[in-house]
């Protein structure tokens, strides 16, 4: 059970002059069960990417198997794989329609075609899921605030029950305790559903507190796939690309450089807390 | 998808027609409209493809880009041609099971294809070659005497401008709202008419919203930036004529002229 | 007096629901008195929904008081005959980068706000050019806004603000749409417009290293200032500033938690530089 990108390639606007190539070569493996970042800055070909994961792009060249076929088979049922592989868009507001909540929520699970009864329950504990209290369940989507939107976003795409979920910049304009919020959600999903998570960002120091390996993509090219500790490593050639580590691993850099025996590899404030103390007692 | 459509758009180049006065385009726009009118005859065809043809090789807008913009009306232009070409009466050439072609549908269907072509191309050219504000401008200032019977020319001239400048971003949300319902399993390509025109609610909504969201937002950046209607308003590119705008004028009315002798002259078809 | 100066400033609103019923009143802004200088870079600190935004549209004379009063270089923004010149002395940019740009053109979009005013034909391309120039859009200035990145596109709204040569600019969390290399662009525009024409600039967010290099901070939170003081100041009080939905920088944080831990290092450090001196005290 794995999704596996086998050099796909995608270009814009073919023969039109104005030709781009938005992914170049890209090839990877995601395992289930895996928790993934998933970096670049805008227009690094990041969000092409994911839209190739549920079929709502395909590729130029190239071929994506998921659980082992491939999706662009004629035969393959890419309706399925939309509900296999659940995509969050960016903003909530592209996705809210209904006039309340759970009407929105039971959306998905009705284009399945299910009946009225699981449409219903799959609503409700993908709500439930979300952290929406029920209370809030008829009320108009449109009057909540940010962070709740995009958790009915979510629960709209959760109650299709997705084996893989994918969150294009689930944080994108929403204050410090918000996007906590967001992604303790997202973690809690991952850890008691075991679903496979795709975190999209353009951020490392969001990322490097929930995921355990990273995909940094630049340029329609995907430059590195490791965990985030050896990511991290590679702050210089990260900003290179326009992107940065989280302010710890610079921290640690300094203090290492200043003579200060530290773990350059700690990449939460938690981990560079440990490692400072440890080296500063020793040195007392 | 949607984003093919290039009818409207600014092609970005430097060219002769480019910075033409937009007054003189639009008058140069109507005038060939007018002439594509006059009459179904072979000269006076020839006549409009020459200055189209001129009309393009100055503007600098590839070939290509203007022909991708008819992609989008080829089913029009397609309908058009079958009815013509099987709904004229006349001299039967071909009988295709109980359908007849005649020589006269060929030939009305032929003019109307170029006709509506031509018509398509040279309107577009001039939104190829002219910023929507230049254009809005020029209808501002051409239309100005309209002021007078009270038509708010300025205000009208302004939303359109504003419109123009929406298009591609709504085309684009437009695009997004698509992929968003379809990752939720939308299904916009199956089903008889009143199925999909149920499946457009999912993706009007959130468009509709968010235009009027939009609005809202825009509405106070431009009251942020004391805009107060056209009262007291000075320009940053005023409009004015040049040498070249001129000639222009002298050219088209020429070709005009040119037209209306050829259709005196030759009031046939060929 | 100061550039702005509010004073009990209150801006209260009705809800209503479906069938126009009053629901309730709610109080975006509670009693605000504040004064910024002239030349000064002021942060505004709060979460979503803190009021800062009305707060912010206030200065602008897009939203009238409530309660209260605010005051724009002296005038009174209740005071009908100037909003246009409270609207030209302080200009304000907004959150989306989309949603404010009015032209199809670069500098045509620069040169609507001077074009409003009534500034002659000469000047306002002398203005456009200026205005590009300190934002660094120079180059852009024939292109179409749809094709400029976030980051881009805030700073050509920028131009469009100084091209009206306000004394005051006020921006509308300028940042939260756009990626951390398009905010890093902003904030050094606003710096640079501050240092080079002296403007005051009025910066309201909740991304906390944008506010760092700020002269002052105010922290709202329900409507109502809660912390006023220089960055080194706020952010001393980190688990306040968490209770009110914000964080700190990383940096801000280690030390903080580091002193916690019986580290004597001093408080409210917002440097990296400032942290490894006062650790190397230490070993």
């Amino acid at each position: 059970m794995s999704l596996i990108v086998d050099k796909i390639n995608y270009t814009y606007e073919i023969g039109t002059g104005f030709e781009r190539h938005a992914l170049k070569d890209v090839s990877l493996a995601i395992e289930d069960g895996e928790f993934v970042g998933l970096i670049g800055h805008t227009g690094s070909g990041k969000s092409t990417l994911i839209q190739h994961f549920n079929g709502l792009v395909k590729a130029t060249s190239g071929t994506i198997y998921y659980n082992g076929q491939d999706i662009y088979d004629k035969d393959y049922n890419m309706k399925d794989l939309r509900s296999k592989v659940g995509l969050v868009f960016q903003y909530p507001e592209h996705q809210l329609f209904e006039t309340d909540i759970f009407k929105d929520v039971c959306f998905g699970p009705k284009n399945l075609g299910l009946s009225k009864k699981d449409v219903e329950l799959r609503a409700f504990e993908a709500l439930r899921m979300v952290g929406i209290p029920e209370e809030l369940f008829y009320q108009s989507p449109f009057d909540l605030s940010g962070g709740q939107k995009r958790r009915v976003a979510i629960a709209g795409v959760l109650a299709m029950k997705p084996e893989v979920l994918i969150l294009d910049e689930p944080t994108a304009g929403l204050d410090p305790k918000g996007r906590d919020e967001i992604l303790d959600c997202v973690k809690k999903l991952h850890e008691e559903m075991g679903i496979t998570v795709i975190l999209v960002s353009h951020s490392m120091e969001d990322v490097a507190n929930y995921v355990d390996r990273i995909i940094v993509m630049n340029d329609g090219v995907l430059t590195y796939d490791d965990t985030p500790k050896n990511i991290f490593t590679h702050y210089r050639e990260l900003e290179a690309i326009g992107l940065a580590a989280p302010q710890v691993t610079y921290i640690m850099n300094d203090l290492k450089q200043a003579g200060i025996n530290v773990d350059t590899t700690a990449i939460t404030v938690e981990e560079a807390k440990e490692s400072v103390l440890r080296a500063v007692r020793k040195g007392m | 998808m949607i984003r093919d459509i290039t009818i409207g758009q600014y092609y970005q180049t430097k060219s002769v027609i480019h910075d033409l006065d937009p007054r003189v385009k639009l008058m140069g726009t109507l005038v060939f409209i007018i002439s594509l009118f006059l009459g179904k005859n072979v000269w006076l065809y020839l006549g409009a493809t020459a200055f189209l043809a001129m009309v393009i090789g100055l503007s600098r807008v590839p070939l290509k880009f203007i022909i991708k913009g008819l992609r989008a009306v080829v089913v029009l232009i397609l309908f058009s041609t079958v009815f013509n070409l099987f709904l004229t009466e006349g001299e039967v050439v071909l009988t295709i099971w109980k359908l007849q072609i005649t020589k006269e549908g060929i030939y009305t269907a032929a003019f109307m294809v170029v006709r509506l072509m031509y018509l398509i191309v040279g309107s577009s050219l001039m939104t190829f070659t002219t910023t929507p504000n230049h254009l809005t401008d020029g209808l501002e200032k051409g239309l100005g005497f309209l002021k007078i019977i009270k038509v708010p020319v300025h205000e009208i001239a302004m939303m359109m401008s504003i419109a123009l400048r929406f298009i591609p971003i709504l085309i684009e949300e437009t695009d997004k709202i698509m992929k968003a319902q379809m990752a939720r399993g939308a299904d916009f390509d199956n089903g008889g008419l009143i199925k999909k025109a149920k499946a457009m609610v999912p993706i009007l909504v959130p468009l509709i919203i968010s235009a009027f969201r939009r609005a809202n937002e825009l509405a106070m950046a431009m009251e942020a930036r004391c805009y107060h209607g056209s009262e007291g308003r000075t320009k940053m590119k005023p409009l004015k004529y040049k040498k070249n705008d001129y000639i222009a004028y002298i050219v088209m009315f020429a070709y005009l002229a040119g037209m209306i002798a050829i259709k005196v002259l030759r009031p046939g078809m060929i | 007096m100061g550039i702005v100066k509010t004073e009990n400033l209150t801006f209260e609103y009705i809800r209503r629901d479906e069938n126009d019923n009053v629901e309730g009143i709610n109080t975006a802004v509670d009693n605000v008195s504040v004064e910024f200088k002239e030349g000064e870079f002021i942060a505004i600190l709060g979460h979503n929904g803190s009021g800062k935004s009305t707060f912010a549209k206030h200065i602008n004379a897009l939203v009238m008081p409530t309660e209260g009063s605010v005051w724009v270089d002296g005038m009174d923004t209740k005071d009908d005959d100037k909003v246009l010149d409270i609207r030209q002395t302080a200009g304000m940019v907004f959150q989306n980068p989309d949603n404010q740009i009015i032209c199809t053109l670069v500098e045509e979009e620069v040169g609507f706000g001077p074009e409003n005013i009534g500034v002659p034909t000469e000047e306002i391309w002398e203005r456009v050019a200026k205005s590009l120039e300190a934002v660094g859009m120079t180059k852009f200035r024939n292109a179409s806004p749809n094709k400029l990145s976030g980051g881009q596109k805030q700073r050509v709204a920028i131009a469009g603000i100084v091209a009206m040569k306000p004394k005051c600019i006020i921006l509308d969390e300028p940042t939260a749409m756009l990626d951390p290399s398009g905010r890093k662009e902003v904030i050094r525009v606003l710096h640079e417009l501050n240092e080079k024409e002296h403007v005051t600039v009025v910066l309201i967010t909740h991304y906390m290293e944008e506010v760092i290099d700020a002269d002052r901070v105010f922290v709202m939170d329900a409507g109502k200032v809660v912390m006023e003081g220089t960055p080194r100041q706020i952010f001393t009080e980190v688990e306040r500033l968490k209770s009110l939905r914000l964080d700190v920088p990383q940096v801000t944080e280690l030390a903080y938690e580091l002193k916690k831990a019986g580290l004597s290092i001093p408080s409210g450090i917002l440097m990296k530089e400032e942290l490894t001196a006062s650790l190397l005290k230490l070993v």
